[in-house]
């Protein structure tokens, strides 16, 4: 057992690190620091820097332009560009969409599709959820009708994260009825674009518009947008959740999270001093902190042996439950930090160009609405809930 | 012992229940606090017409209540519809000018929906530290000199006459020294007005020269100021509890509505352990509240050891009924069009006002070391 870094993860450390110094632009970090709204041609100017560099793909194979690192690797650019303040990829088409068609695509999408998401002609969006198919996602009703060489599809997605911005979607249809209902459901590309498609924001608690309702009416979609075989979609959106691992654990934004916290309750006076010395703060920071290095060191070994080839099981469920539990803690005790002025909120001042004085200081205004927006962490990409289920299952066997 | 209410009480609470549940729906509770001032003027008024702001006070002052049972009926009934009005800016602003004496005229415009007031007491670095006081006041005359900036004042968008407190003697945070003062909101006070997180409408007020006239004894301000605080607290939690209901009651009842897996969600067991702790904190929570609002007239040191220890259980249960009523909901919960997300953010926000889980805790520690 030895715990250290290597030499060579130590210098690819820092050559993550200078690249991040000379490419990141301050506005960016700025922006992403203060948590401030950003804008679709921010996300694209952050993807396209990354592009250039080669370091977008960190999770495909080299052969179709991924970083090909180790697992150790991805940990260590995670952790450096959450600590620089760089945007998050939007994951849809880089992470969730690329697998299925690295595994399971035709040569001709793969050719097509994958290059237009590394240099970000295409931005995709997931289009799993409905109204009615929430957790019970195999209940999901949007149909896809095989008339000659097209697909008619009906029917509505819902929570589309970002579907607003995207140009086109990965959607989960119904083409069978019969059988076992997940027997029926193929994955199916869609344009965006395509006549009979309407786009209807949802605003969440935090006044933001993140995702979308998506409906179809009649649009028609080439039978060549279908991935690999009809009937078989659900066998491809369960392999992208078992092997989708990277990330999920939350890493490298509860370190940033906590970092900021730090900083927050060291400005933060309570009775003269610092927050950050009043036991009763004191003791909540360092009961998150304490979890993050358990989980840190969980969530590598769980890479590290996915690395060598360890098969898929329940692991990425529990990094999913405890990653959550300790962002969303995080989130917390900012707020909790803030005092009186976590209540004080302008939308206005979430724009870039604000430039009106803060009401208390500046990195107070969006505290408050993150904590409630990380609300979803729990309830998105399986909710706690059934990721415990899916635990017990596979993992109790009871 | 007699827990239940009595007959005027119940009167109070059947009269004000019936017409927020007739005029007061979510979506009109959205539009009143995006109006300028973040609250209904038309509705302020309807309020006093049906005395419900009349119910905070005591006779003395013009009310006919102000006891800690007629402030939990009032709040728990705004607190199930999120009420924006400032009835709690009022409740504390008033219960300093009632107990300091001598503003009769202005408690009945105040009590007759006229004249909109709030306490100006937070400052930038007092966090939630009461006797925290940096803001200063030099007499000059017959009338009293002010300078200072105050933070986050609840209900100070609106209201036109401030009760200020400032340091006349004393360090920075010594209970002794603190005075109030009545200051009109015009000369002299400069206001930043905005919107607070979940709704109500607050102010960074800043007072250059303003001119104030001294309310009860000069440095002795801190008692009326502990007053208000504990009535502000009965209040704010009672909201809280009325919020944290509805919450609750949304959450059960979409469980039953929402299917999942061919059975409503609320069959599986998972959630129903949660719920059921939800209801056992309700309880909880509820009992609180009334041994607060219970002792609000009583001794210093029993007040306050109730007071705290219930502002502590309404940052804590808050949570947990906040966060359960989110997840329970899945999606729905996370959404502005939905109700169940706008009582979360009202629970939890109550935890920034008038001291937080921890400041009561710890405040709970030291009154017990008092004793
Ligand atoms: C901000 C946000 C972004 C999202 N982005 C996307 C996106 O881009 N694309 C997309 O397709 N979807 C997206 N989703 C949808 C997300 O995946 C669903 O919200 C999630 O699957 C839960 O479904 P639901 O909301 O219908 O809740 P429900 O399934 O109705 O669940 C309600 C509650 O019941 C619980 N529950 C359900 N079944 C069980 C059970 N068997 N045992 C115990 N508890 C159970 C749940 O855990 C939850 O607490 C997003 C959601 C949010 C909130």
């Amino acid at each position: 057992m030895d715990l250290a870094y290597t030499d060579d993860e130590k210098s690819f450390r820092n050559t993550v690190r200078e690249f991040l110094k000379e490419k990141l632009s301050s506005r960016l970090a700025t922006k992403v620091k203060l948590g401030k709204r950003l804008t679709k041609q921010d996300m694209e100017e952050w993807h396209a820097t990354l592009n250039e560099k080669g370091w977008l793909a960190v999770n495909w194979p080299e052969e179709y332009g991924g970083t090909g690192w180790s697992a150790v690797q991805k940990h260590i650019f995670d952790e450096e560009c959450w600590a620089a303040g760089a945007p998050r990829t939007v994951p849809f088409g880089l992470n969730m969409l690329a697998p299925v068609l690295m595994k399971f695509g035709s040569d001709e999408q793969k050719a097509h599709y994958l290059p237009r998401i590394l240099d970000g002609t295409d931005w995709w969006c997931q289009g799993y959820s409905e109204p009615g198919a929430g957790s019970d996602l195999a209940s999901l009703r949007t149909s896809a009708v095989r008339e000659g060489d097209h697909y008619v599809v009906n029917g509505q997605k819902t929570w589309t994260t970002l579907g607003q911005h995207a140009d086109w979607i990965f959607c989960l249809v119904r083409t069978s009825s019969e059988g076992k209902r997940q027997e029926g459901i193929s994955f199916l590309l869609i344009d965006m674009n395509a006549p009979g498609v309407t786009v209807r924001p949802i605003i969440l608690i935090d006044g933001e518009h993140e995702v979308n309702e998506i409906f179809f009416d009649n649009v028609k979609v080439p039978v060549g947008n279908l991935v690999g075989e009809e009937n078989k979609g659900w066998t491809y959106a369960k392999y992208l959740l078992t092997h989708e691992r990277t990330g999920t654990a939350n890493i490298g934004n509860s370190n940033a999270a906590l970092e900021k916290l730090k900083a927050i309750a060291l400005e933060q006076k309570k009775s003269g001093k610092p927050l950050s010395e009043d036991p009763y703060f004191a003791a909540r920071m360092a009961k998150v902190e304490i979890d993050l290095k358990a989980l840190k060191t969980t969530n590598l070994r769980i890479l590290v042996d996915a690395d060598n080839g360890a098969a898929a099981g329940p692991e990425s469920s529990m990094l999913k439950v405890k990653g959550t539990i300790i962002r969303q803690e995080l989130n917390d005790l900012a707020r909790r930090a803030l005092g009186p002025y976590a209540l004080p909120f302008s939308s206005e001042a979430m724009e870039e160009g604000y430039n009106e004085e803060p009401i208390g200081p500046d990195y107070a205004n969006a505290v408050a609405a993150k904590y409630f927006n990380n609300r979803k962490m729990s309830i998105y990409a399986g909710s706690n809930e059934i990721q415990r289920e899916i635990i017990t299952k596979t993992k109790l066997g009871l | 012992m007699d827990f239940a209410l009595n007959d005027d009480r119940r009167m109070l609470a059947e009269t004000l229940e019936r017409f927020l549940s007739d005029n007061y729906d979510i979506e009109k509770r959205h539009g009143f606090a995006m109006m300028d001032d973040g609250f209904s003027k038309q509705m302020w008024e309807k309020f006093a017409e049906l005395g419900i702001i009349g119910a905070l006070f005591d006779e003395k002052a013009g009310g006919f209540g102000g006891e800690g049972a007629d402030l939990m009926v009032v709040f728990e009934a705004l607190g199930r519809h999120l009420v924006v009005e400032p009835f709690l800016p009022t409740l504390m602003a008033g219960t300093i000018l009632a107990g300091a004496g001598g503003q009769e005229a202005l408690l009945e415009q105040v009590i007759n929906g006229e004249t909109a007031i709030a306490l100006a007491h937070g400052e930038p670095s007092s966090r939630y530290e009461l006797a925290s006081v940096s803001s200063i006041a030099e007499q000059s005359g017959k009338e009293w000199i002010i300078n200072g900036d105050k933070s986050v004042v609840l209900g100070g968008s609106a209201a036109t006459q401030l009760v200020v407190s400032a340091r006349t003697t004393g360090e920075a945070d010594s209970e002794n020294g603190i005075s109030l003062f009545l200051v009109e909101a015009t000369n002299g006070v400069t206001k930043r007005n905005y919107s607070t997180i979940n709704g109500y409408g607050a102010a960074e007020i800043k007072l250059e020269n303003a001119s104030g006239i001294l309310l009860g004894e000069v440095d002795q301000g801190y008692k009326l100021l502990e007053r208000a605080y504990a009535a502000g607290i009965v209040a704010i939690s009672a909201e809280a509890l009325g919020a944290m209901h509805v919450a609750t009651d949304l959450t059960v009842e979409y469980t039953r509505q929402r299917k999942q897996f061919g059975i409503p969600i609320g069959k599986f067991q998972a959630l129903q352990h949660r719920m059921a702790d939800m209801l056992i904190e309700l309880e909880q929570m509820r009992s609180s509240v009334m041994n607060a609002a219970g002792n609000l007239d009583k001794d210093r040191l029993d007040r306050e050891k109730e007071i705290s220890a219930c502002k502590h259980l309404v940052g804590t249960i808050g949570r947990q009924v906040a966060e359960e009523a989110i997840q329970i909901h899945g999606g729905m919960g996370m959404t502005w069009e939905y109700a169940v997300g706008h009582f979360a953010k009202h629970i939890i926000m109550i935890d920034h006002v008038l001291g937080d889980t921890d400041h009561h805790l710890e405040r709970y520690i030291a009154l017990g070391r008092n004793t």
